[in-house]
């Protein structure tokens, strides 16, 4: 601002001098210093106290204090993990270490899908369809108002009371539903699929490096070179060339029944499979609204003046509106994120062995309570904060620049 | 799509409002049957719904179970419901259980005090509703009903017999937990609030600022838990608090986290030239919060409030977790009886109507309010 040098209060010779602090109660530094030592003073002393009958409680019941435990053999049985884990030799450290990895697998699956399912309901009750806006409403309206505990129960004794694997429930002979759980066909892994792969992840450089220079060249000239040829070639049609001429192997691994349960293919848990559907559906409620709200803060006269000046639509919607949108998206979406996770902890509820779950067994085996809760606590403080901390840096990225 | 069209479809097009006398036709051609496209939504939607809402009427009405015959003994004879399992459902369970699911184990024959704590509770939401009891007096209409309901669930006077809370359950439970929740969190919030805004106080506001980020950091269930394991060994040796109560001071703490920062955009909205104006009278720091900046600030406040309320109500469902008998604890307890256990889907339907009755109508509540406080402040 130019008038700010003007105005009286800023320069600095209107400034009252420093004066020593008095010691009397009409000094407002002095008021200050006394009322935050008294204050602190006492939530010292409640602190001092709660320590103190705990360590005195502690010693009574012989309960031992520490982390020791975390190197001790759990003897904890997890149904499923992404690491190998045997409970006879694994150690309490490494169980809870698989309950913040299945934390973690129920977390970032449930976030991207929340994300698609809650855009899309979002999106449809901007419909101009009457039926499409009422019945995404009342999806929202409702599934909001069920505590999400209550869906989680509902949709495990739902899927517990599926019939067993010999009358599961079949999608064309490749996916089974049974009250063991989602079994899903796999791709048997080759060598021609890893460099296929790596030849795609080369192709996204080469685009990527491709349109900066189409992007460089449309500053420089006013023309663009055609960036979908090369992505397409890129990322398209280079990798399917190498993986067809290294033998273009492609078989499935179906899962089939033998005996009493379904052999090969991969498979979902129920329990999983219950929090994940709780959680998604429970989020994409929320989600649903803020995209909406997001796309609706978007002035109608951002489309018309983008038309105007005669951008594309398709233009329009990446340049001028979305990130118009964004902006009011991404905050309220960081928290639902952050709830997600949080809500994750509800596992514990249907067997899910997360982080809480496992925790909880192993503060009722060990009895160190303390130690117990402050590992829960630590590890979500740790997720909410990086979460956090990302998005902020993100929303400071695409935040409008004022002055 | 061309360009041109865009800017044509994102125009007001007077043909969207039908004229007066156009009627359903009309209607219906706009917001059904625009494009091809929307008339193949339309029904497609419409046939997967009417499927649906058919399926549901025959599930739940038509083919449905509404008593069973009970033996001699007094156990539910519920073959008649397990042949027609998946076909119909069997609303006997709820005809059988409601008084357990409703008010838990409180002694059968007393069950009309938790009934009217209900009441009271009901009243006490729609009272606080009213923006003509918006006023100081407020406050004692809440102690004063909460004193009441204390009295009549715990006993003990006027010749009511006394019942121990772990006798307690169900709705009163549900109740009891959202609304001390918000009951005594609410001052700790606006303190806390303040704490954090507080511009000389800067170990107070540090002090806030951790604990309103750790417990928004943290799940409720793992305060929760704290309050189940951790409470009992801060106390001395020999003083024993009881789970509810435990519970109720797990939720109050975290309700209180949540409620400040809500309080905290209140007391940002608020123009600064209102605390500068209080300053400039003379008014000492408390006489500005209380009668400037807080009445301002809360009214603003007043609509994001109760939807963290609603919040809460559906929280206390996590007791489950630790053992108490809420609303949601005492279907399941329902559902472990033996005759009854296979017809889960009942009674989680009637407990979700429960909740959705209380959540709808709280939120509708603020809905409507934001658009009324927003009206007036449009002006």
């Amino acid at each position: 601002m130019s008038d700010a040098t003007l105005d009286p209060r800023l320069t600095s010779g209107r400034v009252a001098p420093k004066r020593a602090m008095r010691l009397s109660w009409s000094d407002p530094r002095f008021r200050a210093i006394v009322w935050q030592v008294v204050i602190l003073g006492a939530v010292a002393a409640v602190v001092w106290y709660l320590i103190h009958n705990t360590s005195q409680n502690l010693a009574s019941r012989r309960i031992a204090t520490g982390f020791g435990f975390l190197s001790r053999t759990a003897g904890i049985p997890i149904g499923e993990s992404l690491i190998s884990y045997n409970p006879a030799e694994d150690t309490y450290g490494r169980a809870l270490l698989i309950g913040v990895l299945n934390t973690l697998k129920v977390a970032v699956v449930g976030i991207v899908l929340a994300t698609i399912l809650g855009t899309l309901i979002g999106i449809g009750r901007l419909s101009k369809n009457w039926l499409m806006a009422r019945l995404t409403a009342f999806y929202v309206e409702t599934i909001r108002d069920i505590p999400l505990l209550l869906q989680l129960l509902f949709w495990y004794t739902i899927l517990q009371g599926l019939p067993g694997p010999r009358n599961a429930l079949s999608i064309g002979g490749m996916v089974w539903l049974s009250n063991r759980g989602l079994k899903l066909p796999t791709l048997n892994w080759e060598t021609a699929h890893t460099v296929a792969l790596l030849i795609f992840a080369i192709g996204l450089i080469g685009t990527w490096w491709w349109n900066r220079r189409a992007h460089l060249r449309q500053e420089e000239t006013g023309e663009r070179p055609a960036v979908w040829p090369v992505a397409a070639g890129l990322l398209v049609v280079l990798p399917l060339l190498v993986w067809a001429v290294l033998g273009a192997p492609f078989q499935w691994d179906v899962p089939a029944l033998r005996g009493f349960n379904f052999t090969g293919g991969t498979s979902i848990s129920p329990e999983y499979f219950a929090l994940l559907l709780g959680l998604v559906t429970y989020t994409a409620g929320y989600i649903a609204e803020i995209v909406r709200s997001g796309i609706q803060a978007v002035p109608m006269g951002q489309w018309e003046a983008a038309g105007a000046l005669g951008l594309k639509r398709g233009a329009v919607l990446r340049r001028i509106v979305l990130p118009q949108a964004l902006r009011v998206i991404v905050p309220p979406m960081t928290s639902q994120y952050l709830n997600l996770i949080k809500n994750s902890s509800l596992a514990v509820a249907i067997g899910y062995q997360d982080l809480v779950s496992v925790a909880n067994t192993t503060l009722n085996q060990t009895g160190q309570a303390i130690e117990g809760i402050a590992v829960i606590m630590a590890v979500y403080l740790t997720i909410s904060l990086s979460i956090s901390l990302f998005m902020n840096w993100y929303n400071a990225h695409i935040a409008l620049v004022e002055r | 799509m061309s360009m041109t069209s865009s800017v044509a479809r994102s125009l007001p097009v007077p043909s969207r409002r039908a004229p007066a006398g156009a009627g359903a036709l009309a209607w219906l051609k706009t917001n059904l049957f625009a494009t091809w496209i929307s008339t193949a939504v339309t029904l497609a939607l419409g046939y997967v719904i009417l499927r649906i809402v058919l399926a549901l009427i025959d599930w739940a009405l038509l083919n449905a179970i509404w008593t069973v015959p009970y033996s001699a003994n007094g156990i539910a004879q519920t073959a008649v419901c397990q042949a027609v399992k998946g076909v119909g459902a069997c609303w006997a369970v709820i005809a059988d259980k409601y008084r357990l699911i409703l008010f838990g184990r409180y002694p059968y024959d007393e069950q009309w005090r938790p009934a009217i704590v209900v009441l009271i509770f009901i009243g006490l939401y729609a009272v606080s509703a009213m923006r003509r009891f918006w006023r100081k007096e407020l406050v004692l209409i809440w102690v004063g009903a909460l004193a009441v309901v204390g009295v009549l669930m715990w006993g003990g006077v006027f010749r009511l017999p006394v019942v121990t809370d772990d006798q307690w359950g169900g709705l009163p439970i549900t109740l009891i937990l959202a609304t001390f929740g918000l009951a005594f969190g609410f001052p700790l919030a606006v303190l806390v609030a303040l704490g954090r805004r507080s511009t000389h106080l800067p170990a107070v506001k540090t002090l806030c600022v951790v604990y309103v980020e750790l417990i928004r950091g943290v799940p409720l269930i793992s305060v929760l838990f704290m309050a189940s394991v951790m409470f009992p060994l801060f106390m001395p040796a020999g003083v024993n608090i009881d789970k509810l109560l435990r519970a109720q001071i797990a939720i109050i703490l975290f309700a209180a986290a949540y409620l400040a920062e809500v309080v905290r955009g209140g007391l940002q909205a608020l123009p600064k030239g209102q605390a500068e104006a209080a300053d400039a009278l003379g008014l000492s720091y408390w006489k500005k919060t209380g009668f400037i900046v807080l009445p301002q600030a809360l009214r603003l406040v007043i609509p994001p409030l109760v939807n963290t309320f609603i919040g809460f109500f559906k929280d206390t469902s996590l007791v489950l977790i630790i053992g108490l008998f809420d609303l949601l604890t005492m279907g399941k307890v329902a559902l472990s009886d033996p005759p009854w256990q296979s017809f889960s889907t009942e009674v989680y339907i009637t407990l979700a109507l429960i909740y959705i009755a209380f959540c709808f109508a709280m939120s509708r509540y603020s809905r409507g309010l934001e658009r009324e406080l927003g009206a007036s402040q449009r002006r």
